[in-house]
């Protein structure tokens, strides 16, 4: 027997997902902050990083958005085989929980057709992606982006010849072009192999990672430790103004891919680092 | 210890500003991001009147949220400027001396800013829950059917700044991180 979800329990945790998001950063961005702050040696970098720290808290302690950029809401969705969705459209329901959670949170309405440039007005829709799993729970990870990252995310479709040595190379490359617009500190997420669409997906899953945990596979946390060396000797620093903070973590994945390629892909993503996940 | 600067300003109250320093700004500020600055400068173009006198002042890229009952205004972090590169020498050719965003300017904006006198001013990004703090009063000024890219008049207090590019054309931008690169 299949289990029943009803898409008003989807869109209700969108909503709330959202709301937490936008307002509340994460124990491991702080975390990560806090340790930044202790070792960064620019007087600057270590101004901005104290401000960032001090924004995280003010923002928590007025339910105020972290940012005026509240993003493009970003929905990930792993949906049990065994669950049944019902009580309407899924699409519809996820959008009315970004919707509602964007009003009342006093958020900004950031969403708007690409080339008549007519915002929606309530920052729908969302990106949603869909994924059938083992099971029959439903799991909601809702990642508001902002563009001021994702605006300097680059795909790079590599010749196999240049090996980790050119995606390395292409990864330290995007940083350093990126400069300060991501609001450094950064987090970088690294997709490696697949297609040129399922590369860019990895590596914005990667920014769903808890900061700093390294990959699972050892040769790719390896490549990870030696990235965030590479990005932090750049000297761009918090905001861009020269220090050792350019990135909190470098994140990889790695998924097969074609005889003929090695797509790399690099998500940035700014210390507004948001997600928030729950369970149905 | 922060250099406390009042706008509107004249050019010589910015001409000792120094990449590298850090101000504390307080007065009027303008809000404009992309499709305001495409408005003002379609009106040059036109050969028509722009909605607001920029002789002085200083322009904010930031679109603020919406503010929460009870507050002036939302989050008001800054947006990225480059993205203004583009407008930015003819609204200085109009007497704008005081540009505040985040991230680095065009060579074209750095020759323009040296020939006006003009400085360009950095906010912490991704900061706005703090910086709306230091905001006392935001209105619309101009173009209110651009919500929140619409001209906002806000008036500050202690907003806290960067100086990343002077009226000389130095810039933070390339020398702070020259100091740390590879270190
Ligand atoms: S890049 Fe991030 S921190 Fe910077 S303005 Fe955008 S959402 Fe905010």
């Amino acid at each position: 027997m299949a289990r029943q979800v009803s898409v008003a329990q989807v869109r209700d945790t969108v909503r709330a997902l959202c709301l937490a998001a936008c307002r509340e950063i994460g124990d491991d961005v702080l975390t990560a902050l806090d340790e930044a702050l202790a070792r960064e040696r620019s007087p600057f970098g270590r101004e901005i990083l104290r401000q960032i720290i001090e924004n995280d808290r003010l923002a928590r302690e007025r339910g105020m958005p972290l940012c005026q950029d509240t993003g493009m809401a970003v929905v990930f969705m792993d949906v049990g085989q065994d669950a049944h969705l019902v009580g309407g459209d899924l699409t519809d329901a996820v959008d009315a929980g970004v919707r509602a959670a964007y009003r009342e949170g006093c958020f900004r309405s950031s969403v708007l057709s690409p080339l008549g440039r007519v915002n929606t007005g309530d920052n729908t829709p969302a990106v949603l992606h869909l994924r059938l799993v083992p099971g029959d729970g439903v799991e909601i990870t809702v990642a508001p982006k902002g563009f001021g990252s994702e605006n300097m995310s680059r795909l790079g479709m590599l010749t196999p010849s240049q090996g980790m040595r050119g995606v390395g190379d292409f990864v330290v490359e995007t940083v350093a072009l990126a400069g300060a617009n991501p609001c450094p500190p950064v987090v970088v997420g690294v997709g490696i192999g697949g297609t040129a669409e399922s590369a860019m997906l990895l590596a914005k899953r990667c920014l769903l990672r808890v900061i700093g945990s390294p990959a699972p596979d050892a040769e790719l946390a390896a490549l990870e430790a030696e990235l965030l060396a590479r990005v932090n000797a750049l000297g761009i620093g918090p905001q861009g103004l020269g220090g050792d903070t350019t990135a909190l973590a470098v994140h990889c994945a790695q998924m097969p891919t074609h005889i003929a390629g090695l797509p790399v892909a690099v998500n940035m993503q700014c210390h507004v680092a948001r997600h928030k996940r729950a369970k149905i | 210890m922060a250099i406390h600067i009042t706008l509107p300003a004249s050019r010589a109250d910015l001409a000792p500003l120094r990449a590298g320093d850090a101000v504390l700004l307080s007065g009027s500020v303008l809000t404009a991001r992309d499709a305001a600055h495409k408005r003002l400068c379609a009106l040059l173009d036109a050969g028509q009147p722009l909605p607001v006198d920029l002789a002085g002042q200083g322009i904010y890229y930031t679109g603020p949220c919406p503010p929460m009952p009870g507050q002036v205004i939302g989050a008001c972090g800054p947006t990225t400027s480059g993205r203004m590169d583009a407008y930015a020498p003819r609204l200085l050719q109009q007497g704008l001396l005081c540009m505040i965003g985040k991230g680095q300017r065009s060579p074209a904006v750095i020759e323009a800013m040296r020939a006006c006198g003009a400085v360009y001013l950095a906010a912490t990004g991704g900061a706005g829950a703090l910086l709306a703090g230091c905001v006392r009063a935001c209105r619309v000024l101009a173009f209110p059917e651009l919500g929140t890219e619409a001209i906002h008049l806000l008036r500050v207090e202690n907003f806290p700044l960067i100086v990343a590019i002077d009226s000389l054309g130095n810039d933070l931008y390339a020398i702070g991180p020259a100091r740390y690169a590879g270190r």
